[in-house]
């Protein structure tokens, strides 16, 4: 006869062998890699003592390939539930040591379990991707499973916030749930991420690429823009999401919770950063760090299109998602890769009801044969549909140049804007004053004796006139003209203002942005 | 970004100090294609060859076989005339937009 006390002991053990995953040659052979195993990924990043383990006892069944003799534990996959800073979080971990992670269909279902559960509980999904691919001998049966995953992915969009970390490989067909989710970490030397690796590549071209080059952290945050942000060890990763988690809501319905408001570190610093000269680049985050609380701005996709900037901080003690035009960077213009940065970062803002704060300064879009055949049209017509599409708080403030369908574009009025302001130093016209004279008084400068001196007075004639916040404000397009110094005060006075704001649509299924 | 080294960058017509990007510094420069370059849409391997330089073909007529993404693809004059250059050879492997024959309108 079994007692209440052997029965907890055989669960004990039990639950230890099937926690030691893939056993300890595998464990020791995911250190050497210099990545943490599954289990203290998950411990690492959820707070103390709170992660709580769901499906440790799934089997697979398959049946092929000498599978029916294979027993893994866990089914190479660790999901459960646990909190970041008291957030209820949904999470999984595919294990590395059990068959290389390779995702099989009682693994997917443990996923999509979890998915299920976060979408229900409405509360945040994290997904640690480190696998091998589809398991091979089920066939089909791991198709299903990724299929499954990518279809959560999406029901759950603007829903709950989806979170994905790359902490090893993630290939082929894999790479598209973390593709289909909100925001994507990695780590470098850890993080590798294609469609088709390096053998392939060898195979059909005779091309050596190593897997760093081709999908390594560093590229994915700096070239192909499929990762926001991007860590130098696993422990920095966990910092990163622990900060972003803090910032954002639990779900669509919610707001991010509000802490206590702080004062910026050094508020008077704001009127010495922007020069004056258009021309003359400067770093526009010591502009947002100057009126958000604390100073603190967390930064998404940091490396990737740095032409435009944009992350969350906070002001008055709640979130606010910061779009800002990067004039130290190809002089903040708008290119395809900044457009599709600030498009999708706008469209997440709106979706969990994160105010947008946008700063302004910049001369227009990117101009080239690539970016024309790129498609900076359509990449372009994001920007002007994710802002007029957006029903959060929309408040801009121009530093310094708006000129032609940049101005337009970077949340004016005219898209519906709730509060524009504009500092005094503020351009807000057509086109640089330069563009604008050679157009306008192409005659007189055609037949000028000296061209130059009469381009020269014409540009002069041009900048006296319109190059200046008060002729937008004349026609109310600007709310008002501010001090610099003035900034934080009237944000928070538009914030709070905003803080019930309600704006109705029509009724439809969806829009159909352009993609 | 690490070195501040600013460049001058031009946007209609006016000159800005700034840095450049990698991916901007890496980006492709446009050429204009001519009418009778053939280039690969796809990277694979040549299977075969059906012409050879000197040969007088007419538009759409068979010039090689692209073996690529497990199909054998049959690529075709775009436009008649003579065949001025051959840049491939039968089994090499090739990626994506390589200039793989030439033809002169006569």
């Amino acid at each position: 006869m079994t007692s209440l006390r052997q029965n907890i002991i055989d669960l004990r053990e039990k639950k230890a062998i099937v926690e030691m995953g893939g056993g300890e040659a595998a464990i020791n052979k995911q250190a050497a890699m210099g990545k943490l195993t599954a289990r203290e990924r998950i411990i690492n990043l959820l707070d103390e003592n709170s992660f709580h383990e769901y499906d440790l006892f799934v089997e697979h069944d398959g049946r092929d390939f000498g599978m029916e003799k294979k027993v893994l534990h866990g089914d190479g996959v660790i999901t459960g539930t646990g909190t970041i800073f008291g957030a209820p979080i949904c999470i999984y971990a595919q294990d590395f040591t059990v068959a290389g992670g390779s995702l099989g269909l009682k693994h997917a279902r443990k996923i999509t379990k979890i998915m299920d559960h976060a979408l229900k509980m409405k509360c945040p999904i994290i997904g640690i991707n480190d696998s091998g691919g589809a398991r091979i001998q089920e066939g089909v049966g791991a198709l299903a499973g990724y299929g499954e995953i990518f279809y959560r992915n999406t029901i759950a969009s603007g829903v709950i916030p989806q979170i994905s970390l790359i902490l090893g490989p993630c290939a082929g067909g894999a790479v598209y749930s973390p593709a289909l989710t909100d925001f994507v970490f990695v780590v470098e030397n850890i993080s590798k991420m294609f469609i088709t690796g390096p053998n392939v590549i060898k195979t059909v071209l005779g091309e050596d690429i190593s897997m760093e080059d081709l999908g390594g952290a560093r590229v994915h945050a700096e070239i192909t823009g499929n990762a926001h942000f991007y860590a130098q060890s696993e422990l920095e990763c966990f910092d990163q999401i622990k900060r972003l988690v803090s910032l954002i809501p639990w779900n669509n319905a919610q707001k991010a919770a509000k802490i206590e408001s702080r004062e910026p570190l050094d508020p008077t610093h704001i009127e010495h950063i922007v020069p004056h000269d258009p021309k003359q680049p400067y770093d526009v985050r010591e502009v947002i760090k100057c009126i958000t609380d604390g100073s603190e701005f967390l930064e998404v996709h940091e490396l990737w299109a740095a032409n435009i900037v944009i992350g969350f901080g906070r002001m008055g003690g709640e979130t606010v998602g910061f779009v800002a035009n990067q004039a130290m960077v190809l002089a903040g213009v708008l290119d395809c890769d900044s457009s599709d940065k600030a498009a999708r970062f706008i469209r997440f803002c709106d979706a969990f009801n994160v105010p947008i704060v946008t700063l302004e300064d910049m001369p227009g879009y990117l101009p080239g044969v690539d970016q024309e055949h790129a498609g900076v049209i359509r990449h372009g017509a994001k920007v002007l549909y994710a802002y007029s599409e957006a029903t959060v708080p929309k408040i801009t403030v121009i530093l310094r140049k708006a000129y032609g369908g940049g101005y337009i574009a970077m949340n004016s009025r005219h898209l519906g804007a709730d509060f524009m302001f504009a500092w005094p130093g503020a351009e807000i016209a057509v086109m640089g004053p330069e563009g604008a004279a050679n157009t306008i008084f192409r005659k007189e400068i055609m037949e000028a004796e000296d061209q130059d001196a009469m381009r020269q007075e014409k540009v002069r004639e041009y900048i006296e006139k319109f190059a200046n916040p008060y002729v937008a404000a004349s026609k109310g397009f600007i709310d008002s003209v501010i001090e610099p110094k003035e900034t934080r005060s009237l944000l928070l006075h538009a914030l709070q203002l905003s803080a019930l704001k309600e704006e109705i649509r029509p009724t439809k299924k969806h829009g159909i942005p352009p993609f | 970004m690490e070195n501040k080294e600013y460049v001058d960058f031009v946007v209609t017509a006016r000159t800005y100090k700034t840095l450049l990007t990698k991916k901007f510094i890496n980006r492709p420069v446009w050429k204009k294609p001519l009418p009778g370059d053939v280039f690969s849409v796809l990277p694979g391997a040549v299977q075969s060859l059906k012409v050879q330089v000197g040969d007088v073909v007419n538009e759409g007529d068979l010039l090689l076989i692209h073996e690529a993404m497990k199909m054998l693809n049959r690529v075709v004059a775009p436009i008649s005339g003579v065949v001025t250059s051959i840049d491939v050879e039968v089994g090499e492997k090739i990626g994506k937009n390589h200039l793989m024959l030439k033809i002169e309108s006569k």
